[in-house]
């Protein structure tokens, strides 16, 4: 990744994300998190009135980051990284996490990108910003 | 103009909470990697830690006579008793200075910067703001982070 090859509103790539069961498991162990709304249906739904298991914040956080170290690659690093969750997601629903670049910086080589996971309806659930300066 | 936030609750803001210690493992950067599913080589083999496994690195470790009925460990927000209990993360922000590798031994101080209480469309919303300043055997500051944790 060249910085003269970037441009204003250059998208980055879009992903899907489909979290299982399983992963949502494993994302819940390796963070150390035992909060039942992320694996355990019956109280996510009875108790706490989600629509179903709910997709852990922070995890989509991580897509968003992802998105951003996955397209610089070893090119440079991210300085800079915040995401809000406004919107719950849960699981079976299919995600897609992407953004596009805000602003470049010749001098401090930094740029600054918009990120989003999205719903199927298109709604914006976790927005999100990062700024990566280049090598 | 708070209605559910008392001054007991507000006299939370500025508390820090000690330092707690972390050694990080490379097989838990790898434990991380693969579940969430990055693709870099430099995290799935663990060499170097993604940005959000500072997530709940330095969060409490409670014996399970302290979990709640909601699976979260009693006080593990580090602030008071919110009288609204259903808590999810709301978002964090992060000044990332240098990357975390296996081996590294780090210190997280975390500190309540703010409680505040707003109206959502399905009734009142606590947030609770808390600050993490990690730092690294040297002494260096690895990461800031600015996180908060919603409770309806």
């Amino acid at each position: 990744m060249q910085l003269s090859d970037l441009h204003v509103s250059d998208p980055l790539p879009e992903h899907n994300h489909t979290p299982t069961s399983v992963t949502l498991f494993m994302y819940n162990a390796s963070v150390w998190n035992p909060h039942r709304i992320n694996y355990d249906e019956t109280y996510t739904t009875l108790i706490e009135k989600h629509p179903g298991i709910v997709i852990d914040g922070p995890l989509q956080g991580d897509w968003l980051a992802q998105c951003v170290t996955n397209w610089v690659g070893d090119a440079g690093g991210m300085v800079r990284f915040s995401y809000s969750n406004r919107k719950a997601t849960h699981l079976g629903e299919t995600l897609v996490s992407g953004g596009k670049i805000t602003s470049i910086n010749q001098a401090s080589r930094q740029v600054t990108v918009e990120l989003f996971v999205k719903n199927a309806a298109g709604e914006i659930t976790s927005p999100g910003s990062a700024v990566i300066e280049l090598l | 103009m708070s209605t559910l936030l008392t001054d007991e609750h507000k006299a939370w803001i500025g508390h820090e909470a000690p330092p707690v210690q972390v050694e990080v493992s490379r097989r838990d950067i790898v434990k991380y990697a693969i579940a969430t599913e990055q693709v870099l080589p430099k995290y799935l083999n663990g060499g170097e830690a993604p940005p959000m496994f500072i997530f709940n690195l330095f969060g409490s470790l409670k014996q399970v006579s302290e979990i709640r009925h909601d699976g979260l460990p009693r006080g593990s927000g580090g602030g008071p008793k919110l009288p609204l209990q259903r808590v999810m993360a709301g978002g964090t922000e992060l000044i990332l200075l240098c990357p975390i590798k296996p081996g590294d031994r780090l210190t997280g101080v975390q500190r309540i910067v703010d409680i505040f209480e707003k109206q959502g469309s399905q009734g009142p919303l606590i947030f609770t703001v808390q600050s993490l300043r990690v730092t690294n055997a040297d002494g260096e500051t690895v990461l800031e982070e600015i996180q908060t944790a919603i409770a309806r």
